[in-house]
């Protein structure tokens, strides 16, 4: 258990036991992941990252760096990808998060799913799911030049060919 | 990352009296600094003031130039059509800086306040007199490949790694703080401050001060601007030497005005007064540009791993004027 230097020293002027002061530690938030609402209480400094993966066991975003260098957690909030591991995640109040896990339609994959399976985008596949929603963000922002902005995410079996091979499929087959 | 008290303020005003009396109360916008070094343990905050409600957001024209709220993100100033218009050198900068979802939650205020990259003030087992003041500079005897060639001192020899800034210099702007006494408008020039005897201080902000917008003066360069960034790998890296060049051509070609910058060699980032000076009213040639690299690099001092920039740094320079020029590669 940790605890702030405030709620600490005011656990022990209370005479509190540390698991009853921990719990003013926690704040309220509220969410949306893939369409459906969550309230919790949560500590401050739980990136959106570790609660996607540790409390709300969607696993499918991944931890490679925690530091904003892979690209491995990307998710989108409110429609924009970002790095999770790099949010806290009480900064996404009121969000709607969208993680891999939320691409398919039931038993049907997302085109960018299909294009990443058919050009074999992936060897290890551990920055899979990171690079499709990414990929899955570029095109919806208009981007032309696919290599320069998948420059966040990083393939360290150096799948890159066959990872833009399936985003310019995708991209010159849009409606 | 140690535990820390949170703050979600939604007036100004709030948010600035709660960082006030706290020594290590910081702000939080987009995180995408902050929260890494929390993570390193380079900065330890008590509380975390999470900025992200305040309505700082906009970008709206203001005295005839543009008013950058200090929570826009760096793609929304990046993409925005009064940006993509009137400011393209700025839209260059943004885009050669860091990726897209990082550019997605990066702030221009967050920006103005990114900490140096240098690997020992990273790293908790060196010496680093940004982290921790006295305790020597780990970088001027090591590993300084990434290191200054301008303005630093015997106690740092650190760069600021922003992308932004360097375009945000070139253009002359002004950044607009909020404190307990008031606003003030600070000039671009005077914001980063160099390392001195206190590299602990990148900036000029006062404790409790609120960065709430940066004004762009009206636009000027429009057309002939090139930001050009040279790193380690084609994207996605902190610049070894970038130079923002925007010229103000004359229909025979003479430069009527002329902005450089250059990133990657100061702690602040670096304009080539000197170099401008030369080049006004002469006509937009390799030879004048050529001429002026050589004036920018006037007092520069490499170390042991950093000499390659001696040469690196005007060629970058001559390059960008010749891109901006609109003309071939130089011969």
């Amino acid at each position: 258990m940790a605890l702030t230097p405030g709620a600490l020293l005011k656990a022990a002027e209370q005479k509190w036991d540390e698991k009853f002061a921990d719990a003013f530690e926690k704040v309220p938030l509220h969410l949306e992941v893939n369409g459906v609402a969550h309230s919790l209480m949560i500590e401050p400094r739980i990136t959106l990252l570790d609660l996607l993966r540790e409390h709300l066991d969607l696993t499918g975003t991944k931890k490679g760096c925690d530091r904003g260098q892979c690209g491995a957690c990307t998710v989108h909030a409110d429609g924009v990808r970002i790095n999770s591991c790099l949010s806290l995640a009480v900064t996404n109040e009121g969000k709607k998060i969208a993680t891999i896990e939320g691409l398919a339609r039931g038993e049907e994959l997302h085109p960018m799913q299909e294009a990443f399976i058919k050009h074999d985008g992936f060897q290890c596949g551990y920055c899979t799911s990171g690079q499709i929603m990414s990929a899955v963000a570029l095109l919806r922002e208009g981007r032309q030049d696919v290599r320069e902005f998948m420059s966040g995410n990083i393939c360290r079996c150096g799948a890159y060919s066959n990872i833009v091979k399936a985003i310019e499929d995708v991209k010159n087959n849009q409606v | 990352m140690n535990p820390f008290s949170y703050a979600r303020p939604t007036e100004t005003g709030t948010a600035i009296k709660t960082q006030a009396k706290e020594s290590q109360a910081f702000f939080l916008a987009g995180g995408t600094n902050l929260i890494d070094l929390m993570k390193m343990g380079v900065v330890n905050p008590s509380t975390l003031i999470d900025i992200n409600r305040l309505p700082l957001k906009g970008i709206e024209p203001h005295a005839g130039g543009l008013r950058l709220g200090a929570l826009a993100t760096n793609s929304e100033v990046a993409d925005h059509p009064a940006v993509l218009k009137d400011y393209p050198l700025l839209s260059l900068a943004f885009n050669a800086g860091a990726s897209p979802q990082l550019r997605n939650m990066a702030t221009v205020g967050g920006n103005l306040m990114q900490r140096t990259r240098c690997s020992y003030f990273f790293d908790l087992t060196m010496p680093c007199n940004k982290r921790e003041p006295g305790s020597g500079c780990g970088a001027i005897d090591g590993i300084n490949r990434m290191h200054a060639l301008f303005g630093a001192s015997d106690k740092c020899i650190a760069v600021n790694p922003s992308d932004m800034s360097v375009a945000l210099a070139a253009l002359d702007a002004t950044v607009r703080v909020r404190g307990g006494a008031g606003e003030r408008a600070i000039p671009f020039h005077e914001f980063h401050r160099l390392p001195g005897d206190q590299p602990e201080l990148d900036n000029t902000l006062r404790k409790g001060e609120l960065i709430t917008a940066v004004d762009l003066p009206p636009a000027v360069f429009t057309k002939n601007v090139y930001y050009l960034k040279v790193r380690d790998r084609t994207s996605y890296a902190f610049a070894l030497v970038s130079v923002a060049a925007a010229l103000d051509l004359d229909t025979a070609g003479r430069i009527r005005d002329v902005r450089l910058a250059m990133g990657g060699v100061a702690h602040k980032p670096w304009r080539l007064y000197k170099a401008e000076d030369f080049l006004k009213h002469k006509a937009a040639t390799a030879e004048n540009f050529r001429a002026a690299a050589a004036i920018a690099m006037e007092g520069a001092k490499a170390y042991r791993y950093n000499q390659f920039k001696l040469r690196l740094a005007p060629n970058t320079i001559l390059e960008a004027l010749t891109k901006a020029a609109g003309t071939n590669t130089p011969s």
